[in-house]
């Protein structure tokens, strides 16, 4: 097999496994244009009745956080446990919350 | 019997255009086209093989899907010729699936008014497969036509070398007519008017020229084939031959 798929741009696929969920991130292909990002998408994420709905992003799109910024960014959120919602009596009456 | 060899056509069509495209498997452009080849090539053998049952019953002598898959000769198939011509490049390939899928989307649209309901129900389940084969052939044959130089001229010139296969696909015959008079199925002829005004959009948009239809025609549907089809079949039946009835 040759390798002119290195050339293609990679995007990131989300399916929506059905109604009603959110869309999960599944995998990254390579195609020349959106249409074509789509068509794989489908024939390698959905070919098992995977989803209903499918995303297709240019992996350059997307803004990530530097791996290197995690004490910076998340370590701070470790000790403060009085932000989960734990703290609270929940009345009998209620049922689903 | 104009009834079973009229759905020994569809199906051998399918199971041999199935039986070329798995030939891409492991040898594609990319990995994404691998699956993608893959899945058109699998559509296409479920449905050879829910017409190829339907032949058997149709028949009557007792044959399965696999007998008339694995033991019938070269002139026993009934395949348009177009379906048989050799893979060619990638290029090559798209063409020839666009042609195909072009007709068959204009055949099984017309199936689903069929008078026979196996038929009918038959041609519900590949529409929409063959809806999403038109898109993916469609959207190749843009590309590649409306691409660089060298992907425009390798287009052009297969689709001049497949044109003039195309014409058997609208040439009614005998077993045509008397299935149209049925009410079994349209004639040949009459897939012509939407098949052209399909192809003729996407070329269009490919900034492909559809060449001359050729006056002269080929008979795949009559069991007279090409010289590739003898070698599509040794390949496809040599394992069934050697160990019959062997399974996976």
């Amino acid at each position: 097999m040759t390798d002119n798929s290195q050339d293609w741009p990679l995007y990131e696929i989300f399916i929506r496994a059905r109604s009603g969920l959110d869309h999960k991130h599944v995998g990254s292909l390579h195609a020349t244009d959106a249409r074509m990002a789509i068509e794989h998408a489908r024939d390698l994420y959905t070919r098992r009745q995977e989803g209903v709905s499918i995303w297709a992003v240019r992996s350059s799109d997307i803004v990530a956080s530097d791996p290197a910024d995690a004490d910076t960014l998340f370590e701070p959120a470790r000790d403060k446990v009085y932000r989960h919602p734990t703290f609270y009596d929940i009345p009998d009456e209620v049922k689903t919350l | 019997m104009p009834h079973c060899a009229y759905v020994l056509r569809i199906a051998d069509t399918s199971l041999i255009l199935a039986q070329r495209l798995g030939e891409w498997v492991g040898h594609a452009p990319a990995i994404e086209e691998d699956l993608g080849l893959a899945n058109v090539s699998l559509d296409l053998l479920g449905q050879a093989r829910m017409l190829l049952s339907y032949a058997g019953e149709l028949e009557g002598r007792g044959r399965s899907e696999d007998d008339l898959a694995y033991l019938r000769e070269e002139s026993e198939f009934l395949n348009a010729t177009l379906v048989e011509q050799p893979n060619g490049d990638f290029g090559q390939t798209v063409v020839r699936q666009f042609l195909v899928d072009a007709w068959q989307l204009e055949l099984y649209e017309q199936l689903l008014e069929s008078k026979d309901p196996r038929l009918a129900e038959i041609a519900a389940k590949a529409v929409k497969e063959t809806r999403y084969h038109l898109r993916y052939s469609a959207g190749w044959l843009v590309r590649l036509g409306d691409g660089t130089d060298e992907s425009h001229a390798r287009v052009q010139d297969a689709l001049t070398r497949l044109w003039p296969l195309t014409g058997e696909l609208f040439s009614t015959d005998e077993v045509d007519r008397e299935i149209a008079q049925a009410g079994i199925g349209p004639a040949a002829e009459a897939l012509l008017p939407g098949w052209s005004a399909r192809v003729a959009a996407v070329f269009a948009e490919a900034r492909l020229a559809a060449p001359v239809m050729s006056p002269f025609s080929w008979h795949g549907k009559q069991g007279r084939h090409s010289e590739h089809l003898g070698f599509v079949l040794a390949e496809m039946q040599s394992l069934h031959r050697a160990h019959p009835g062997a399974t996976w």
